[in-house]
Formats: structure tokens, sequence, C-alpha cells
């Protein structure tokens, strides 16, 4: 049973992480409709960025955070200008091949830029169990896991406070609710684009400087930013709250179908059918069919709002 | 002057139904044919073949499959290679364990075995659509290769489930030389090629069309959005399918699963977007802009060098290309959203007047 708990907290803590970079994607899709592809590109970029910095310039955490955010940021504005601008009015799904495009740029950049090596990131945070858990309940939880945890809930409590009681959060959520209606009483669009990507970008460093110290800096994170979709689709598209959730559902289920399902099925084949195969690395696919299965049942998520099509 | 189709008038219903009504577009078609099928194997070297001809062939076909599935039926899928990996390992199996089964008839039944799959996979695309279809289709693109690497029967209990396509026989004459490999690729992307100019004219095409301009609207004029969106996804992924079976067969030999990744799927799906979305010509020239297009980058860059002396990292030239594929997508998107096929109907518009505009 100790195992249990053991694999489920360490997945819900690896869902925390998911859910970081999901909150990214909600950011953008609630305020511009954009399917953000690329975010998982700028968890890369940032995380990139910030390593290199180290690196190249000696630069202590506090100075490599501030100039990467303002790279995030410039990255953020130039989006909106170069990309999205151009692309006003146009059908959703040309937007969301528009951030392929942008996902593939940024990831040649940031290698051309810094290098294709895989780097460590150092953020002080030591990947060790917490002492006091161990001895009195005999369970493994990692002292970064969980600080990771709490950077999450700070940021989502922060991007809570921005939304709803600051001017620009409710431009932000005038704008998601109708671009029009919110350009007719005043809402300069395209400012708050430009500021909404460059959250995106600023949640996006946060992401990838976990990640990052997590599993180093390296290409792979890209595709960790993939299981972002999933995770949305769970969650729904247009929920802080559901990016959440659904990350920690996604996490916690898929370690679980690592460690439990392959033995069981294995087993299960070998004793019915006499077949023996080796069915390790369910985790690699088991979040999208999560998905998918979840899709056909209630498509807008958990937390999302219900479409309606009107001819 | 030489491009004009006034004067040509048609006379039965056959001629005005033809697929190429206008007799120059037929003539720069047949000529095409014929130069390809005699012209290139004359003057083409073996690099020509291996490098450029047979990939171009093979993800023209691919194009062609998602291109119906995306361009003409709206249905986003970022599975393609998945499908390309059913319809590979599929053809293997048959060629494998049916004793002289024509290998014309694998092929087939490889896209046949692609063609259920994308249909199971296309399911969840009666409920949902845009980029929660692409999250679906995701799925499938992670899920499929797993599988085929994990039951080593469907790569015959190799290592890592790489399969090594057997020899390429009909009849009696074995397709062993680049050229005749060339040959062979080519008739079948051909007939399949003028089978999809036919199919998107017809009612299965239209309804495509219809359900991909709103598909309420199509609903309510009588049209089955399940069946259409199913036929869609089956035949997408058969041509997706034979296109796998050839990229084994003719063009590598021996492939493995793992080689049927998400960046394939991309690669595809940008030469649709660059090709022109929802145009069987647009396919082609998509196809051969993105094979080009990494060989005309590193003769540049490896020129550049030479001259300049300055020598560059390691991987560059890959991220460069990854640089100049993903700004290319967004100009095109911008600038072009209907791709190539787009520039060379603006061309004939042009040819139409030439040379007086006026």
């Amino acid at each position: 049973m100790n195992f249990f708990f053991e694999v489920l907290i360490g997945g819900l803590l690896a869902g925390v992480m998911y859910s970081l970079v999901a909150l990214g994607f909600v950011l953008i899709y609630k305020a511009s409709g954009v399917f953000n592809f690329a975010q998982g590109a700028m968890v890369f970029l940032a995380a990139l960025t910030f390593v290199g910095l180290q690196e190249k310039f000696g630069l202590p955490l506090w100075g490599a955070f501030p100039l990467t955010l303002g790279v995030m940021v410039l990255l953020g504005i130039g989006i909106e200008r170069v990309v999205l601008r151009p692309l006003v009015n146009q059908p959703q799904i040309t937007l969301f091949m528009a951030t392929i495009g942008l996902a593939f740029f940024l990831e040649g950049i940031a290698q051309i830029v810094w290098g294709t090596d895989v780097r460590r990131l150092d953020l002080g945070l030591q990947d060790e169990p917490i002492e006091s858990i161990m001895t009195n309940f005999n369970l493994l939880v990692s002292k970064f896991d969980l600080a990771a945890a709490f950077v999450a809930g700070v940021l989502v409590a922060v991007l809570a406070v921005f939304f709803n009681k600051t001017r620009i959060g409710r431009a932000l959520r005038a704008v998601a609710d109708d671009h029009q209606a919110a350009l007719a009483v005043g809402i300069p669009l395209k400012q708050i684009w430009a500021i909404v990507w460059s959250v995106a970008g600023f949640v996006a460093l946060v992401a990838g400087l976990l990640w990052g110290a997590r599993n180093g800096v390296q290409f792979a994170l890209t595709f960790v930013a993939l299981k972002a979709l999933p995770v949305l689709i769970l969650g729904g598209f247009e929920s802080v709250l559901g990016a959440i959730v659904g990350g920690l559902i996604v996490g916690a289920s898929e370690k679980l179908a690592e460690v439990y399902l392959p033995a069981l099925m294995s087993e299960f084949l070998l004793k019915h059918y006499d077949i023996s195969i080796n069915l390790a690395g369910i985790e690699g696919w088991f979040a999208y069919m999560l998905a998918l299965v979840f899709l056909l049942v209630r498509p807008e998520g958990l937390f999302g709002e219900r479409h309606i099509d009107r001819v | 002057m030489l491009y004009r189709e006034s004067g040509q008038f048609k006379t039965s219903y056959a001629a005005d139904q033809q697929l190429f009504p206008i007799l120059q577009d037929r003539a720069a078609v047949l000529a095409l044919l014929a130069f390809a099928l005699v012209g290139v194997p004359l003057v083409a070297t073996d690099y020509w073949f291996t490098a450029i001809l047979m990939p171009f062939l093979v993800f023209s076909l691919a194009t062609l499959g998602l291109n119906i599935l995306t361009g003409y039926a709206g249905q986003l899928s970022l599975g393609t290679a998945a499908f390309m990996a059913v319809g590979a390992v599929a053809a293997y199996n048959f060629q494998l364990r049916v004793p002289g089964i024509p290998i014309l008839v694998s092929f087939m039944l490889g896209g046949l075995s692609a063609a259920a799959v994308g249909v199971l996979f296309g399911l969840p695309s009666l409920r949902i659509k845009g980029f929660y279809l692409a999250v679906a289709t995701l799925a499938a693109q992670f899920f499929i290769p797993w599988l085929l690497v994990k039951v080593s029967w469907f790569s015959n209990h190799s290592a890592s489930g790489v399969i090594t396509a057997q020899p390429v026989v009909i009849a009696g004459f074995a397709f062993d030389t680049p050229v005749r490999k060339y040959l062979l690729v080519l008739v079948i992307v051909a007939v399949m090629a003028l089978a999809a100019k036919n199919m998107v004219r017809s009612r299965v095409g239209r309804a495509w069309m219809a359900v991909r301009d709103m598909d309420v609207a199509a609903s309510v004029i009588g049209i089955r959005i399940m069946q259409t969106k199913l036929i869609a996804f089956a035949v997408s992924s058969f041509y997706c399918g034979v296109a796998g079976a050839l990229y084994a067969f003719a063009y590598l030999g021996s492939v493995e699963p793992d080689g049927f990744n998400l960046d394939l799927s991309f690669r595809i799906l940008f030469m649709v977007i660059i090709g022109g979305v929802g145009s069987i010509l647009g396919s082609f020239l998509g196809a051969a802009f993105i094979t080009l297009l990494p060989i005309l980058l590193e003769v540049i860059l490896t020129d550049v060098t030479a001259m300049t002396g300055i020598a560059l990292p390691p991987g560059f030239i890959s991220m460069a290309q990854l640089v100049v594929f993903g700004a290319l997508i967004i100009f095109f998107l911008i600038v072009e959203p209907h791709g190539l096929a787009r520039l060379w109907q603006i061309g004939k518009e042009k040819l139409r007047l030439w040379p007086f505009p006026h």
C-alpha cells in the first residue's frame, strides 16, 4: 500500500509540472482563442536561454531570471506583431497551424543560439526525499517536487488575482468573451494580446526552470510539453482550475498505469492466450488515449464551457 | 496565346465531364507523365532516384492522403506517420505470412489495414473537431508505433521492431534497381493521384467539401456527416498506408516503427500547407518543395562555409532546417494560405492573357 501511495504522490507531483505547461496554453486560449502549439517550444527556449545566460556570462539566478523574462516578453510582443496580427479573423485551425510553424522556428533558433547539448540546471533544490515524512509515514516524497507544487500553487494564486482584480486582467477576460464587444468598449486588443503572450512567456519560463532542473535542459522538453494537450482536454481549454486538475489526473493516472498495467496485462495475456510480451512504456501514450476516451464522453472537458454551435 | 480555352467546344457529356477539360492541360499532363516515364530514367542518376525522386513520390502520396482528410474534408490529423507505419507493417506481414500473394495485393491490403485503423481513430471526429481532433490523432501517433514495437509478432520477432521489406517481384520481374523501383512507384502514384482527382469532384468529394465548409449546413441538405467523415478517414488512411508500404518496400528497404514519428507527421502536414490545402496538384508541389529544401539548404550552407571559411557548429544544418520550415509555414499561412497551388493558378491566369494582358 505504501508503494501505491508513493507512486500516486510521485504522479501527482509530476502532474503539477504538466499543469504548469498547460497553464500557458489556457492563458493564451482564453484571451485570444489561439491554441498555442508553440507553448512547449517556449518552455524549451526559456529554459535554454536561462541556462545559456548563466553559463556564458556567469550570471547568478536572480540575474538571469529577469533577463530571460525580458527575452520572453520581447518574444511575446514579437509574436503578436509578426504572426498574430496578420492572421486576425482567420479560422482557428489556421492559427493553430501557424503556431506549429512557430514551434519549429523557436526550437531551431533556441538551439542555433545556445547549442544542442543537454545542460544541467541548478536551482539550489535537491531532488531528495524529505526525511520527516520518510521516518513518520515511511513515504518517499521529493523535496524538489514539493517545491514545484508550491511554486505552481503560488503561480495560480497570482494569476487568479491578476485575472480577477486588476484592470488588465478584467480586460483580458472581456477580450476572451468577445473580441468585438471588447473593442467596442475601447479595450486595446493588440496590446492585450501582447500582454497575454508575455504572461504566457513568464509561465513558460517558470515551467522550463522546474522541468529543466529536474530532467536537464534538452530537446525532449518539447515532448513533455505535448503532454499538456491531453491535460487540457481533460480539464477544459478555458479553465485555469481545469489545467491544474487535469494535470494532476494525467500525472497520477499515467504513473499508476505505468507501474501496474503492463504487469497485469502481460499476466492476463500469458494466462489466457499464452502470449508473452513486455508492455512497458505505456507512459508514452496513456495520457493521449485517456484524453481520446474522455473526448468521446465529455468533449468540453471537466471545467470547460459548453459551446453551442448556431447555424 | 498558347494557353486559351476559347474555341474549345464541348459537344458531348463525356467531353464535358473529362478530368482535364482544357486541351492544353491534357497535353501538359500527358507530356509530364511521358517525361517522367521515359525521359527521367534516361537522364537521372542513381543519386537522383534514391535521394530525391523516390522520397518525393512516396511523400506525394502520403501528402495526397492527408490533403484528402485535411484539405477536402476539413479534419486535421497529426497521425499521418502512424497510418503509414500500419500500411508498411501490414504489407510486410501479408508478404511474409500469405504464401504466393502478389506484392501489389499486399500493398493494397496494407492500405486497407491502414484504412481500418484510420476509421477507428476517426470515430472521435464525429463528436469533436479542429484541434481537439488533432489531439485525438496524436493518440494514434504515439500508440501505434509503440504497439508495433512491443508486439514483436508484427516484425516477425526482429530486434526493436525493424522490418526488412521483401524483394519486390511482379510476375517474375524483379524491381531491384533504383530505376525500376522508381517506375513502379511512379505508376502507382500516378494511378492513385488520378483516382483522387476523380474522387474529389465526385459525390463523395463534394460531400467532403460541404462538411468542411459547414457541417451543420451540410447535414441540413441531406449529407450524412458520420458516413462522410469516416469515408474521408478511410480513404485518407488508405493513401497513407500505401505510401507507407512504398516507403518501406521501394524507398528505404528496411524501416522501424519508431521511424514513423511525430516529426514525419509534421513534415507531411507542412507539405500540405505549403503545397496548398485542398489541392491535388498542391500535394505534389508541397512534397517536392519540402523534399528539395533540405538538400538545397545543405548545398548552400556548405558553399557558404567553403567560401567564408567559418566552421558551422555541428547540427547547424538540421537546426537551420527547423527555422526555415517554421518561418515558411508562417509565411505561407499569412501571405498565401492556398499555397504553391494557388501561385500556379495565378500563373495560369497570367498565361491566359499573355502576351496581350489588356
